[in-house]
């Protein structure tokens, strides 16, 4: 939990100094500086894994090292501004993205206050034009004539321990979540900035170890925590006996690893093991059944999440090679994928310009309906929300919407499958068909106004609780919003770092709302052959009249 | 500081524009072979920095989709916050190019006791920002009367418009006026909005002074000060017509007015003013979102970046997957202990 009590914190976002309660900070903001405590950084990645990551992407994660970010002294490479200012010359010529948003940003201050890390600690680093303005004042002051001649007059800065600081600091208090993207006149989108910024870093070897870490046991594993396949395919197993529980029917669908089924299941990996995204993974498992989808689960790509896109996109497209080539070996005929945010950034985005072509697959059919999903021609994978939403358009779905009634349900979009791929009528077309409670958050906070929950591109860690709860503000006070407005209870999305943030953020800020996938919600609804009368939820809380 | 060392940049250019024309020769200099030195740097830089730009490839296809996508078919489309085709882009474009589309989403958040955080309507920098481009943009046709001959029907038409109401002689401009008012609007939110004023540098004064002066210095020359307009249109003729030449008394106001359009023109290709070039090339508007659809190709994609290979993952796990029933490529070798017993029954 956060350091800080709720009731301080209540008080402490709306009257202590800062910029978004009105203060004129003392000093410019090149001249302040960015001081590590316990609490505001994440932990440094272990020598371990850097190592790790080093022996199979050579040279892009510095020197494995032990080192502090509160000590003025990170054991850095000697040459490391070379590093650094070669790093940031190979990317300019690798992305026009970078050039251009390094040049056309005019600050006129539109992106200023629509942050959620701005919003939330008011601190002016924050607002995503000076989050970008700490790359670029090292980019003026190296590649442009301007800031060769006039230096400090043009905005330029050498690139120096105090500037590589405010980098470490501000890159990881942002969680690439496009928002800014969206208000500002050239579509600059610091999200690009600090995937810049955080390959820049890595070479130098500044990382955190909760991106490397998981990253590492997905790339060994198939999944993030680490789990063996044993361990996996146990995990899932379980859930059937609370799914038996629930609903009285023992699914026999689940199956790992099958050759010559017709779709590969990707799911975010903590589906399986953690609250509330297992509810969900039950929801996946219930559809499926009561279908009769031929599917497969791998446990060698059983991380559809890719920690490796908050590093660099050597590693995004290292980790993410295994959905394909999996595919391929399996011999499925195409890839269906779970309810996952940065993951669908990764698979709608990059996918097939990293891995594929994937010529070795059919474009997806729907079994049951005959929809062609003519929308992925090329990468033959589509969201679970766009298979479900068709069988539910045509009818194909047996739902009981009353066993959704004692949820009064809002939905969060997650800023990638908002932002970064267009999903948003399809999750809603399915919650409007199986709950009858739905009510909207404020029209400023949600489809692609959407707030991030606080805590993406690895910063779910516990070590900055504080800055979570404070990032996550945003989203917590809409809905607050609808919560004290409609008695909401229940907060969905189609997210796996949202289901486990958003609980926590709700713990603190709305503790009587609680967070769920669309599938569990789903799941809840769908009326299975030979079920028992339904007594409770998924999650075994009492259906609505079931309570006594 | 930030806004000091600016203005007195600006001032000392308009110095040495007035130092400069009184000189022999120096009339010539601003007039005539600044002017020219001006425009080619300006073509010239633009022209550098988009192929500067362009040579940089676009890896990814990362459009920022503000809408609904392209999905089923019952599923409505947003075509122009997340268009899947070239129209749809253009479209988007045009909106983003014409009418500041992303501008005009802008909102303003506040918080209250509570916490509440409240997101009001925000217009203003929209309409300002707007009303200063398309100003400008009449300004500068409106010159064009200066460089050709016959005038277009069009900078007649521009003309009558923007003095529509006949008020003064000479006819008093409309755009004149809202010009250098959206100018102070831009340069007055700068200094009094805490945030704004916090992110602003000199380079973004800068320009505000310049395009000030210009505007000041052109609004003094026809309304206020006397200057000999056949002479000027002489020369600007003349520079069009690659036959320049200075006759009679122009004023000294026209020569700063023309020495601050040169620095302008000079200043531009180096400076956040690219932006008018660099909005089309923004990858985050003007991509389609077809991703799923269409391959994209990444230039320097690495082939030799390969995913852990299953082989191996199955080699250190093979024992627990036969152990829990999951389907292997290989099976397990023969267990050493029957080895052993085989041997034993030899």
């Amino acid at each position: 939990m956060a350091d800080t009590k709720v009731a301080q914190m209540k008080e402490k976002v709306v009257k202590e100094p800062s910029l978004m309660t009105g203060a004129v900070p003392a000093k410019d903001w090149w001249d302040v500086e960015a001081v590590f405590k316990s609490g505001n950084y994440c932990y440094p990645a272990k020598a371990s894994m850097v190592a790790y990551h080093n022996k199979n992407l050579p040279g892009l994660f510095g020197e494995p090292r032990e080192w502090d970010p509160e000590s003025d002294n990170w054991n850095l490479p000697e040459n490391w501004q070379e590093i650094l200012l070669n790093g940031l010359k190979e990317r300019l010529d690798k992305f026009r993205s970078l050039k251009i948003f390094m040049d056309c940003c005019v600050r006129c201050g539109a992106c200023a206050d629509k942050c959620h890390f701005f919003l939330g600690t008011g601190d002016p680093k924050n607002m995503p034009v000076l989050r970008a303005e700490l790359l670029r004042s090292v980019y003026r002051n190296d590649f442009t004539l301007a800031g060769k001649l006039l230096g400090k007059m043009a905005g330029a800065r050498p690139m120096t321990f105090k500037v590589l600081k405010e980098w470490f600091m501000y890159f990881y208090q942002c969680t690439e979540c496009r928002r800014c993207s969206v208000f500002c006149p050239y579509g600059i989108d610091t999200a690009e900035i600090t995937m810049m910024a955080r390959e820049l870093l890595h070479l130098v070897g500044v990382g955190t170890n909760w991106i490397l870490e998981p990253a590492a046991n997905s790339n060994r594993t198939g999944n993030h925590l680490g789990l063996q396949p044993h361990t996996f395919k146990e995990n899932a197993e379980f859930l059937l006996d609370d799914i038996e529980e629930a609903t009285g029917v023992r699914l026999n669908s689940l199956n790992f690893n099958r050759k010559g089924a017709e779709i590969l299941f990707v799911i975010p990996s903590a589906d399986v093991f953690a609250e509330p995204g297992i509810f969900t993974f039950m929801g996946y498992l219930l559809l499926f059944e009561h279908i009769g989808l031929d599917y497969t689960i791998s446990t060698y790509a059983s991380e559809g999440g890719n920690f490796g896109s908050f590093t660099h996109n050597s590693l995004m497209k290292k980790l993410n090679g295994k959905i394909y080539a999996e595919a391929k070996r399996l011999g499925v005929k195409w890839i269906l994928g779970g309810e996952c945010g940065h993951m669908w950034r990764v698979l709608h985005q990059y996918m097939d310009t990293m891995n594929g072509p994937a010529d070795f697959l059919q474009v997806p059919v729907s079994p049951i309906t005959g929809t062609r999903f003519d929308n992925a021609t090329a990468t033959k994978m589509i969201h679970i929300s766009e298979f479900t939403a068709d069988l539910i358009h045509h009818n194909k779905l047996k739902l009981d919407k009353s066993r959704n009634d004692h949820r009064i349900v809002t939905f969060h979009d997650s800023c990638n499958p908002a932002r970064g791929m267009g999903l948003i009528e399809e999750p809603r077309h399915i919650l409007k068909s199986v709950c009858n409670n739905f009510y909207e958050m404020p029209e400023n906070t949600i489809r692609e106004n959407t707030f991030c929950c606080g805590s993406g591109t690895g910063l779910n860690t516990g070590e900055i609780m504080d800055l979570r709860m404070r990032a996550g503000l945003p989203r917590a006070n809409a809905v607050r919003h609808v919560a004290d407005r409609h008695g909401v209870n229940m907060l969905s999305c189609v997210c796996a770092i949202d289901r486990a943030t958003l609980l926590a953020l709700n713990q603190y800020w709305n503790p009587e709302v609680e967070v769920c996938g669309v599938s569990e919600l789903l799941g809840n609804a769908l009326i299975m052959e030979g079920e028992k009368e339904r007594e409770t939820d998924l999650r075994f809380a009492p259906l609505a009249g079931m309570e006594g | 500081m930030r806004i000091m060392s600016p203005l007195i940049a600006v001032l000392a250019l308009v110095l040495v524009a007035l130092v400069t024309a009184q000189v022999p020769g120096g009339q010539a200099l601003l007039g005539i072979i600044l002017p020219y030195l001006a425009f080619a740097l300006f073509l010239g830089g633009v022209v550098y920095r988009v192929q500067h730009w362009a040579k940089s490839p676009v890896p990814f296809r990362i459009p920022t989709t503000c809408g609904q996508a392209n999905s089923l078919p019952w599923i409505k489309q947003n075509k122009l916050d997340c268009p899947s085709t070239k129209a749809g882009v253009i479209g988007r474009m045009l909106l983003e190019v014409l009418l500041f589309r992303s501008l005009f989403r802008n909102t303003k958040a506040e918080i209250y006791e509570g916490p509440k955080l409240v997101y009001g309507s925000s217009k203003f920098l929209w309409l300002f920002a707007l009303l200063f481009h398309y100003c400008f943009l009449v300004i500068i046709l409106r010159h064009l009367r200066l460089f050709m001959d016959p005038i277009p029907g069009f900078v007649a038409a521009l003309e009558f418009g923007d003095g529509f109401f006949q008020i003064g002689l000479p006819v008093f401009y409309q755009t004149d006026a809202i010009f250098l008012g959206a100018l102070a609007f831009l340069f007055l939110r700068r200094v009094l909005l805490t945030n704004i004023r916090y992110i602003s540098l000199p380079a973004d004064y800068f320009p505000l002074f310049l395009i000030s002066g210009i505007a000041i210095t052109g609004i003094l020359m026809r309304y206020f000060l006397r200057v000999d307009v056949v002479a000027i249109k002489q020369l600007t003729h003349g520079l069009a017509t690659f036959s320049p030449a200075i006759t009679g008394q122009i004023g000294s106001i026209f020569f700063v007015h023309i020495f601050l359009v040169c620095a302008l023109l000079i200043y531009l290709p180096f400076s956040k003013l690219m932006h008018m070039a660099g909005v089309f090339m923004s990858p985050t508007r003007n991509m389609m979102n077809n991703s799923r659809m269409v391959r994209h190709i990444n230039p320097w994609n690495d082939p030799k970046i390969k995913p852990h290979s299953y082989a191996s993952y199955e080699d250190e796990f093979r024992e627990f997957m036969v152990g829990a029933d999951i389907p292997v490529e290989k099976e397990l070798p023969a267990q050493p202990a029957e080895e052993e017993v085989a041997k034993a029954v030899e």
